[in-house]
């Protein structure tokens, strides 16, 4: 049996939890605890190891999602998180700017942890509230030539497109260093 | 779709690069602890600017730009309340008071004025509407943004700087106790005799400012040239911030066979699709 994974990252209460539970056939293994923190109340409980998804693609391969800790103190575990990905997909709330300089800052980092393929995916585009791609494209310094999709993440659809497109990309990446 | 945050998150030199680079029109509304500006843009280009807490009429920015004397300001008000900026302004080039250029660059200095001023705002809420533009009566520029981004940024560069130097505008200040140091023999300027007129230990530096009107750029140049030239003391914080914990960056591990990788990939791409 031959394991692959990804690994969806993004800062805290980007969607990353929501992300692997519309893709997964189990139920996520998802280390969540109740958020103690005041300034961090955004929702009321959050990654704080790791989530853990699954997709079994034949008898012999199955896709692993690892989500990774939102929060800046967790980042310990990305470089563990990020061994032998075929790639990763960084989630950005879209409606919330006060995380793009964050979400740049974990793209570098997974970068230089592993030059592999990635996507952007604009989490909450749903929201009153959300900033454009394009926007959202300049803010976040993003090459043209860097997927950037829109995204939600509670969308099943959505997400196999998100997944899809990263595949897309590693595919894509082969074929030209060939 | 909105565009809309907090320049604690998103500083005005990146709002300023994405409204050249997207070449957007519309205003950006911010508001702040004290005050709120609104800056209209044409394709990406500053056409107008507008601070809450000022009289932004074309006469007061004429006198303001020394372009018109009080007597003249004063007239224009009482006599030409109700004119719109555009047949004011017509109306003095025709009478010779003023050339077009000098309109033209009065209104650029101040709203120039108005946008640099947001460079040391460390936060407001901003916002931007999409295609609103000012009244048609107001009278607007084109100012490419590029060179207003790299003077902001030198602008917020000596403001970190200054910061360094005077981390908090809560401290007061004192006068130095030096010996034979006497502060009317120093040359000093009309800014700085203000703030000096306020030192004592009870006035904040923040507070100081407050009543001088001054911006905190402003404010910290002004203490900092007197802390350099020993005529003030301030007293900073005992603490310091520990340094932020930097990640280790490690090697990516060996990739398996090409071929075997494409056709995993492939499964994969397949399998997704089946969801």
């Amino acid at each position: 049996m031959q394991t692959v994974k990804m690994v969806v990252t993004g800062p805290f209460n980007a969607g990353k939890t929501e992300f692997i539970r519309s893709v997964s056939e189990i139920d996520v293994v998802s280390t969540e605890r109740k958020i103690t923190a005041e300034a961090e109340r955004i929702k009321d409980t959050t990654t704080v190891a790791m989530d853990f998804g699954r997709i079994t693609v034949d008898q012999d391969l199955v896709l692993y999602l690892f989500g990774t800790p939102g929060q800046k103190r967790f980042d310990f575990m990305w470089e563990i998180l990020s061994e032998g990905m075929l790639g990763f997909i960084v989630m950005v709330d879209s409606s919330r700017p006060e995380t793009f300089r964050e979400a740049r800052g974990i793209l570098e980092t997974f970068r230089a942890y592993a030059p592999t393929p990635y996507v952007v995916a604009a989490n909450k585009q749903d929201k009153d509230d959300a900033w454009d791609l394009e926007d959202m494209r300049i803010a976040l310094r993003l090459d043209p030539k860097v997927k950037l999709l829109e995204c939600i993440a509670t969308d099943k659809e959505n997400v196999k497109t998100v997944l899809l497109e990263l595949l897309f990309s590693i595919l894509a990446e082969m074929d030209t260093a060939e | 779709m909105a565009l809309k945050g907090n320049l604690r998150d998103f500083s005005i030199t990146q709002l300023l690069n994405l409204i050249n680079l997207a070449r957007k029109t519309g205003t950006l509304v911010i508001e702040g602890q004290t005050s709120k500006v609104w800056i209209s843009f044409r394709e990406g280009r500053l056409a107008y600017a507008q601070d809450g807490q000022q009289d932004n009429s074309l006469a007061a920015i004429l006198f303001q730009a020394n372009k018109i004397s009080s007597a003249q300001h004063r007239v224009i008000k009482q006599r030409a309340a109700t004119m719109s900026d555009k047949e004011l302004g017509l109306l003095l080039i025709n009478a010779s008071y003023i050339t077009q250029q000098d309109i033209l660059g009065s209104l650029q200095t101040y709203f120039l004025g108005v946008v640099n001023n947001l460079f040391t705002w460390g936060e407001g809420l901003f916002r931007f509407e999409n295609n609103l533009l000012p009244p048609d009566d107001k009278i607007t520029i084109r100012l490419p943004l590029e060179n207003i981004i790299i003077e902001g940024s030198r602008r917020m560069q000596e403001l970190e700087q200054l910061q360094d130097e005077i981390p908090s505008l809560d401290m007061a200040l004192r006068f130095a106790e030096r010996p034979g140091t006497n502060i009317r023999n120093v040359n000093l300027s009309a800014q700085e005799w203000k703030v000096v007129s306020y030192i004592n230990p009870k006035n904040t530096i923040r507070q100081i400012a407050r009543v001088n009107k001054m911006n905190d750029l402003e404010i910290r140049r002004v203490v900092y040239g007197l802390l350099q030239a020993g005529l003030v003391e301030i007293i900073r914080p005992s603490w310091t911030p520990s340094p932020a914990v930097q990640i280790p960056v490690k090697i990516p591990p060996v990739k398996p066979n090409r071929e075997e990788q494409k056709s995993l990939i492939n499964r994969l791409i397949d399998r997704i699709r089946k969801l």
